[in-house]
């Protein structure tokens, strides 16, 4: 594709007329990473203690997805069997359940305004269900078909409201939609093999999100042209999840090669692995903390690391499922992370 | 089993029993062949060539399959032996617990039929059904990219690193999981306080949330109160129109497709037009570009002028903001909450009150495309 592997030094200022390039190298050189150079002067972490809080039991088959609400309190996940459950996850009380048509639904997502959910999975396609209480309506009946891709469904987010879904396929594309009438606003083909994961930006202006996939890619778009702005190429395997750092200007990834990384947008390149020689299984799924500081990964292994994202070293590692972690996320004020696993349980940690 | 729990017995915090479910054990050998087979040699090596009957099958299944990368399999093992020699024994335990349970675990039994539980195939980049023909339009995209990338200015990943510094220590008072939170983390007390005194309206912000208010802008309009308070502000300035067409710009990018005629009609009577109510000053460049795409609404037709007011309002109203007494007396009110202290029992075991749901709750009267949702958190 012509673009130089990010191992090369990259502190490059050109001219923007292509005739006279003119460069300039920074200090910086792709061999020592980069986030060693700050590691030092960072205080070290204090104690770190983190425990299950909560346990949420319901889901018949193995969870692939959970997303939360707003409210900071109210989750929805889904799973193999095709059950998608809402649950105010303090109380652990089921608030909603709906089964979809079809099975391994791998993605879902919790409407802004906390009125809705989305899902979908191996039915290509992906679906809203306006969240209701009332007893005598069946969810499923106002269920509305949002995407149509050509094949599985991986993930879907909301934009910054109800009437826009943002979705990835394993067709190798990702889209945003109108929800309201179906209709496709925007797509983006550039993933050479299937895309796993996105996540939208939280920047000023809101225009961009990242898409990861089974091409080792992780590629950054811009929503309003449907063109590929940055594309980042380290990782040696599928890429499963990816996260931005909460100023924008960065975002993780996790891969089945077992590691994470960090790439930061405005110097265009990895600055940041988090591996261990002890850690050989995938890495799922992948969240920072509110401050960005920590950055929390779900493994095949069964277990939960957690990472120093300014000193590149593992803080901690945390026991519980009993089986892959799929799914994890941050609660919206950043009190607690939720993982949901192959073991048919969801985990609230704090 | 009882292998498994006896090795997951000693250094962990929580002892679990791990179930082994045999009609779901997944069969997948793509990239854990290399694992398995390490994890084997290992042991092969250790134990001086005594493995278990079906291990020592496995072994040579696997010799047979992947006979060509056997060396490297061979030169991992031993290299991971060594390696393991210099770790603590501690470290040392809980590895080879955990390789050796993922292998319990993961590991076909003996004559039990591949069992497929691993999710729709994944395609790699040779897969056929990611159409990548390489049409003209594919190189025009592709010169696009490798133009912008060329003409784009990169920053010195020192200073990127620098950033992240300052932010996270900026930030670090305010992240629940690394600073604790006042009065306490609810999933940890099962008090919801915290929630309730942080609610998206509530008639005293804490000082915490109120100096968020000062990070940066978007951190501002983000808050509904910040934002609340902000529009205050501006209209004591007589400048409350910018953020009120900045809100309905927001409305029409993130509205309904079958919106965007009636929302741009509407932005345009109230905030562009000669002689508009709440006519937005916008530089005549922009607002030529502005009215000139007007003639072909689309969601985006407003993003140069709605861009050029944000800019305004970031860096001329908001610096003020903070200076302001308005914003000033906000801290210091909330600092004299801080102060006072919550009386806890500590035996008393509060009840997890529940919180209406989000869906119960009457939709707000005035959409804002970019705010959180009405309430939704527990009242006292």
């Amino acid at each position: 594709m012509g673009l130089p592997p990010s191992a090369e030094p990259r502190s490059v200022l050109c001219q923007p007329k292509a005739q006279n390039l003119v460069f300039s190298e920074g200090t910086d050189y792709g061999l020592v990473l980069p986030v060693h150079q700050v590691a030092e002067r960072v205080e070290a972490l204090g104690q770190f203690v983190m425990k299950t809080r909560r346990t949420l039991k319901g889901h018949g088959n193995k969870v692939l997805c959970m997303d939360w609400c707003k409210d900071k309190r109210r989750i929805v996940s889904s799973s193999q069997d095709g059950k998608v459950i809402v649950w105010d996850s303090f109380t652990t009380n089921k608030e909603h359940a709906v089964t979809m048509p079809c099975t391994w639904v791998m993605a879902c997502a919790y409407a802004p305004s906390g009125c809705a959910i989305a899902c979908g999975g191996l039915d290509n396609k992906c679906s809203v269900y306006p969240l209701t209480f009332d007893k005598n309506e069946n969810m499923a009946a106002k269920k509305k078909s949002v995407a149509m891709h050509t094949n599985y469904l991986s993930a879907c987010s909301f934009t910054n409201s109800d009437m826009q879904i943002l979705t990835a396929s394993g067709d190798g594309t990702c889209a945003l939609w109108d929800v309201e009438s179906g209709q496709l606003l925007q797509s983006f083909h550039g993933h050479g093999a299937d895309v796993l994961c996105l996540d939208l930006a939280p920047s000023e202006t809101g225009n961009t999100f990242v898409s990861g996939g089974c091409d080792k890619k992780a590629m950054v778009w811009d929503m309003r042209s449907g063109q590929c702005v940055q594309a980042f190429e380290t990782h040696e395997s599928d890429i499963n999840s990816v996260r931005y750092y909460p100023s924008g200007d960065a975002f993780a990834s996790g891969s089945d090669d077992a590691t994470c990384r960090l790439y930061d947008l405005r110097a265009d390149r990895e600055v940041a692995i988090y591996s261990k020689e002890s850690i050989i299984f995938g890495a799922s799924s992948v969240d920072f903390s509110l401050s960005g500081r920590l950055l929390f990964a779900g493994y095949n292994d069964y277990t939960i690391n957690v990472w120093d994202v300014l000193k590149g070293s593992r803080v901690s590692i945390l026991f519980g499922h009993e089986n892959r972690v799929s799914t994890l996320r941050v609660s919206p004020d950043g009190t607690a992370f939720c993982s949901g696993s192959w073991d048919h349980t969801l985990r609230v940690w704090a | 089993v009882v292998l498994v729990l006896h090795g997951y017995i000693y250094p962990l915090r929580d002892p679990r029993s791990l179930v082994l479910r045999p009609d779901e054990t997944p069969y997948r050998f793509q990239v854990r062949l290399g694992g398995a087979a390490i994890y084997l040699a290992k042991k092969n090596i250790q134990k001086q060539g005594a493995l278990v009957d079906y291990e020592k099958e496995c072994y040579d299944r696997l010799h047979k399959k992947i006979s060509h990368v056997w060396d490297l399999v061979l030169m991992q093992a031993r290299e991971q032996l060594r390696a393991a020699k210099q770790r603590r024994k501690g470290d040392r335990l809980v590895i080879a617990c955990q390789e050796q349970t993922y292998w319990l675990v993961n590991r076909p039994p003996p004559g039990a039929p591949s069992v497929l539980e691993q999710g729709p195939e994944r395609g790699s980049c040779t897969a056929s059904h990611v159409h990548m023909t390489k049409t003209a339009d594919f190189y025009k995209r592709e010169i696009e990219y490798c133009r912008r990338a060329l003409g784009r200015t990169r920053v010195k990943s020192s200073v990127c690193l620098e950033a992240y510094l300052s932010f996270c220590d900026q930030h670090g008072p305010h992240d629940p999981l690394v600073s604790g939170c006042l009065p306490s983390n609810p999933w940890i007390s099962d008090d919801d306080a915290y929630w309730v005194m942080n609610a998206p309206t509530v008639a005293a912000p804490t000082k915490l949330r109120v100096e968020r208010w000062g990070f940066s802008f978007r951190e501002l309009l983000e808050d509904p109160m910040g934002r609340a308070h902000f529009m205050d502000f501006l209209g004591k300035e007589f400048s409350g129109e910018n953020l009120s067409f900045w809100e309905a710009c927001e409305e029409l990018r993130y509205g309904a497709q079958a919106q965007v005629p009636t929302l741009v009609d509407a932005v345009y009577q109230q905030f562009l037009a000669p002689g508009a109510a709440r006519w937005v000053n916008i530089d005549s460049r922009t607002m030529e570009r502005t009215l000139d795409g007007l003639r072909q609404p689309h969601r985006y037709v407003l993003d140069d002028a709605q861009l050029h007011i944000y800019m305004l309002m970031k860096k001329d109203s908001y610096p003020r903001f903070l200076k302001s007494d308005m914003y000033r007396g906000l801290l210091a009110e909330a600092g004299v909450l801080l102060e006072m202290k919550r009386r806890m029992f500590p035996f008393t075991r509060r009840p997890r009150r529940s919180s209406p749901s989000p869906a119960l709750l009457p939709t707000p009267v005035e959409p804002t495309a970019a705010s959180g949702p009405a309430g939704g958190d527990g009242v006292a």
